[in-house]
């Protein structure tokens, strides 16, 4: 009965996918399940991936550690939010002050500053809204004032968004009734890298990061416009999650402190300094372990 | 245009060159999606079958709630899974989540109704005659059960691809759960999903291509099958 051979090998097949799943891909790159090789999760924000960094740091820590690393990119809230509920061993994010709440409530041990860089408001070199070389509180209340050009918020809980917010605050707005201000303003919802593609598809003002908005450069029609402003500091901190917080993560808290020695280590350090410079000819970030914290 | 022509010669290009990465990707999502349609099958078809062969009152209406489900959002069973299976949740013990376990388990949701729902309609559309016929000849109940069984076997299949079908398209749910880790629970949606995010159209597309090529082989395969019937 042919229908009943091929029905056999649909079967066979299946059964097969299933053994290869549970027994972990055994052949694939770091695709084990049932592997007695520790694993490590770290919740990034999505500047530190969309730029490829994590994607260099990982195999040299797997690596120099003897450990499996899932890095998980997400806006600076959500991974504070898988800190918070225990999902992840450690974090790097970019939000001093949810940070600082987050080391207060016990759910970090300590928050270690290791990068940083400056935010930017891009737009297109036509500059419509006219805020070029502004101070960006007065840029934001031109945008608001003409609703000339359109404005991509991130909208997504994320440390670049906790910084536009910050700016409407301190331009002396309202968040709240800025979200309503009118069509100019545009919640995206999405990551940095998404968000600089919809602004430059709707040709209208965001802000970013200069290490995403580097990266992405060659894809978008957008140039920085305001660059000045000690509200644009922009510093990167790693945080182990709290095991004592977390019974359940306490299984990796040695590792989480391993990857907070890595991050600091002058090798990495340096790492991270020359990181882009080749293919942007300028680096993403500036590396500041062991150092006081930036301030403008 | 060109964007889509270029992804379409990327693809080729990857899928010849037998592209490591891309290879795994899509060997992983087919494990992933076989696995959740396996472990929904061995679940769901027994049940749809006791429900099909069992009356009871409020039935037509458990009927209509499984095939309303069969709509259900993806992210609205990643976020119960998510909660369930979070550390902070009732099975966070078990420390399952953004593994391709955890994937397979809510996949195995997703698609429970589609089965569960496609069993109903494929027993239901056998011809009555033959249980009764066989009843008539002295068989007994689960005898008959198993004739009907039997014979809508086509359509068991059907729903089975279904599954399939829904499992391996997914995206929502293998984000939220399994958080699209390189190597780990990176499967073609999700991908696809990061590498568009990146602006990175091309391998979108040629990503894309493979995914529909994926549900086109399985397609034809299920076609033939039941062609020879």
């Amino acid at each position: 009965m042919p229908n009943k051979t091929i029905l056999r090998l649909l079967i066979l097949l299946i059964s097969l996918s299933l053994l290869l799943t549970v027994a972990g891909c055994t052949t694939a790159p770091g695709g084990q399940i049932l592997s007695a090789r520790e694993r490590l999760r770290v919740a990034t924000t999505t500047s530190l991936y969309d730029t490829g960094l994590w994607g260099l740091l990982e195999p040299i820590f797997e690596k120099k550690y003897n450990v499996e690393l899932d890095v998980l990119y997400a806006g600076s809230g959500i991974a504070l939010e898988y800190g918070k509920r225990g999902d992840v061993d450690v974090i790097t994010v970019h939000d001093k002050a949810r940070e600082q709440q987050f080391v207060a409530e016990g759910y970090g041990i300590e928050r270690i500053p290791f990068a940083y860089n400056y935010f930017l408001i891009v737009g297109p070199a036509s500059d419509p809204a006219g805020i070029k070389g502004m101070k960006p509180e007065d840029a934001f209340n031109k945008l608001a004032d003409g609703g000339a050009a359109s404005f991509i918020s991130r909208g997504d809980e994320s440390g670049t968004h906790a910084r536009e917010r910050a700016i409407w605050k301190s331009a002396g707005f309202d968040y709240e009734k800025v979200r309503k201000a009118g069509s100019w303003y545009i919640e995206g919802g999405k990551g940095m890298g998404p968000t600089l593609l919809m602004a430059n598809e709707k040709q209208g003002y965001t802000l970013t990061d200069a290490a995403t908005f580097l990266a992405f450069k060659g894809k978008l029609n957008l140039i920085p416009i305001v660059d000045k402003g000690s509200i644009l500091l922009n510093v990167y901190s790693v945080i182990p999650v709290n095991p004592e917080k977390n019974p359940k993560v306490a299984l990796n808290a040695q590792k989480a402190k391993d990857m907070v020695s890595f991050l600091t280590s002058p090798e990495i350090q340096k790492l991270i300094g020359d990181y882009g410079v080749k293919t942007y000819g300028t680096p993403l970030f500036i590396p500041c372990a062991g150092k006081p914290e930036p301030t403008e | 245009m060109e964007e889509i022509w270029n992804g379409f010669v990327k693809a080729i290009q990857l899928i010849v060159t037998l592209d490591p990465e891309v290879m795994e990707i899509t060997g992983r999502s087919l494990a992933i999606a076989a696995a959740s349609c396996l472990l929904a099958s061995l679940v769901c078809i027994p049940l749809g079958s006791l429900i099909h062969f069992n009356r009871f009152p409020g039935k037509r209406g458990l009927v209509n709630v499984i095939q309303t489900l069969y709509s259900v959002p993806t992210v609205v069973i990643g976020l119960l899974i998510f909660l369930l299976f979070s550390r902070a949740g009732p099975l966070g013990d078990m420390g399952l989540l953004f593994t391709p376990t955890v994937m397979v388990i809510g996949q195995a949701v997703l698609i429970a109704p589609i089965l569960v729902g496609l069993t109903i309609t494929a027993l239901s559309g056998v011809d009555n005659a033959i249980p009764e016929t066989a009843s008539a000849l002295g068989a007994d109940g689960i005898q008959a059960a198993v004739l009907t069984m039997r014979e809508a076997r086509f359509g068991m299949l059907t729903a089975i691809v279904m599954g399939f079908g829904r499992a391996i398209s997914e995206v929502g749910l293998a984000l939220m759960v399994g958080g699209n880790i390189a190597g780990f629970t990176r499967v073609l949606t999700t991908a696809i999903a990061l590498e568009s995010s990146k602006g990175d159209i091309e391998l979108s597309i040629a990503l894309g291509i493979i995914l529909i090529a994926v549900a086109l082989i399985i397609n034809i395969a299920l076609n033939r099958l039941q062609q020879r019937k």
